[in-house]
């Protein structure tokens, strides 16, 4: 199948400078495959859109010790020492975003939509700075739509055209950035053939997914409840 | 575990009714499921689940089933899946009927501060900002005092703003406060301080009945 690509071949999409939309929700639902391929190369001055930047080297807090990031924007960063060390010497740029405009401005860049009116974060120091407007009586913000020349994401299973599922709530921030990058890859625990996943339970259509990379930890699976 | 934390737990699942969409933040508010007796509430956990179920034990532990404070859960009866953006349509749409949240200081109307340390750096927001302004009911659950012994309601804030929607109750392990256009009403006092015990521990004015009585914690 042509979407199945090596996990070092992620290299070839991803160049210095560029902005990487990755999945996850601390390492809930993270590319830990892909970002360990990231962190062995030398690429540089990449920025990071995620929720968060892992934990201390672990999950995309091992790509911030590699030194192939310039900025990374999310909802929280504090859980990770790193993160907040790197921004206090001046090595990092971080841009804080709340969770839902996060979710929802990768969701538009995705969508084809510009920007949003939102009122999250009206009359707070994020919104220094921002457009506001009137909607029937209540003051809402522009935010700007986001969008990635890379999306690293991680599901569960991958039919071989590239359907998603994922696991529970390993889907967090997933779906959207499936939508909103120019090269979308997505880290798999298991291929399965066309036809083989039921089209109910697939969340993230083929049409999404440039490249499918097989994860090197996959976890034992455990019985839930 | 500090009782006076449980006890501010117990006091806010009595707030709570059959059948309302819940999200909780972290601290206090996690301890609240555990007070919930015969009640039957639907947890929202932002990073995409409605139905939240209890800590699972060591065998069913799925780390990509986990909460929004990143502990391993299970899913309740009925539960349901979603992605983020989903899950803030939920929260922002004003689908989600109460909020329960910490806060480091709330105004006398309410308005509240839960995000930053001024001086400090401020580098996590997470989704308190979503939910200030979108849940249709919040309720802060907060120690009285924060830890260098300042009052959490204050006049006015000194601490950065979570949005200008405000909370509608404040439950400490003294008291429980309504906040409405007039400012902040006593409606209940938790402990053994007397009303003017109370004015002495708190940075705020508050509105009380005469006949405030005391209940039994």
């Amino acid at each position: 199948m042509e979407k199945l690509i090596e996990r070092s071949d992620i290299l070839n999409f991803i160049n210095n400078g560029d902005t990487l939309l990755v999945g996850g929700f601390g390492l809930s639902g993270t590319p830990l495959t892909l970002i360990d391929e990231l962190a062995a190369s030398d690429k540089k001055d990449l920025t990071i859109v995620s929720n968060n930047l892992g934990e201390e080297g672990r999950g995309l807090g091992k790509l911030l010790l590699s030194g192939c990031l310039k900025k990374a924007k999310g909802s929280y960063f504090t859980t990770n020492r790193d993160a907040v060390q790197a921004w206090s010497d001046g090595k990092l740029e971080i841009e804080l975003i709340p969770q839902g405009t996060l979710a929802e401005a990768v969701r538009c860049g995705g969508a084809g939509i510009g920007g949003f009116y939102t009122k999250t974060a009206v009359g707070t120091k994020v919104a220094e700075g921002k457009e506001e407007k009137v909607f029937d009586g209540e003051t809402y913000i522009l935010e700007r739509a986001i969008k990635g020349d890379v999306s690293l994401i991680k599901a569960l299973k991958a039919d071989t055209l590239g359907n998603l599922v994922y696991d529970h709530t390993g889907r967090n921030f997933n779906a959207v950035m499936a939508t909103a990058g120019k090269i979308v890859i997505a880290e798999v625990d298991e291929i399965v053939e066309a036809g083989e996943l039921d089209p109910l339970e697939i969340v993230t259509p083929h049409l999404y997914v440039d490249y499918i990379v097989k994860n090197k930890y996959v976890k034992k699976r455990r019985k839930i409840r | 575990m500090s009782l006076e934390r449980i006890k501010i737990a117990k006091r806010v699942a009595q707030e709570l009714s059959d059948g309302e969409v819940i999200n909780l933040g972290v601290g206090i508010p996690t301890l609240i499921p555990d007070y919930l007796g015969d009640k039957k509430v639907y947890l929202q956990s932002e990073n995409g689940l409605l139905g939240m179920g209890p800590t699972p034990d060591e065998e069913n532990i799925n780390m990509d089933l986990i909460s929004a404070s990143k502990k391993p859960i299970t899913m309740d009866t009925g539960a349901s899946l979603f992605d983020s953006s989903d899950s803030f349509v939920m929260i922002r749409g004003g689908h989600v009927d109460l909020a329960v949240m910490g806060a480091l200081q709330v105004d006398q109307y309410g308005e509240i501060a839960n995000w930053a340390v001024p001086g400090k750096t401020i580098l996590g927001v997470g989704g308190a900002m979503d939910l200030v302004a979108g849940a249709k009911r919040i309720i802060i659950a907060s120690r009285h005092l924060a830890k260098d012994g300042s009052p959490k309601l204050v006049k006015e804030l000194t601490f950065p703003s979570s949005g200008v929607r405000k909370a509608d109750m404040l439950i400490t392990e003294h008291a429980v406060f309504k906040f409405t256009e007039k400012g902040t009403e006593l409606i209940e006092i938790l402990s053994d301080l007397t009303v003017n015990e109370l004015k002495e521990i708190t940075g705020a004015e508050f509105l009380y009945s005469t006949q405030l009585s005391k209940s039994e914690s």
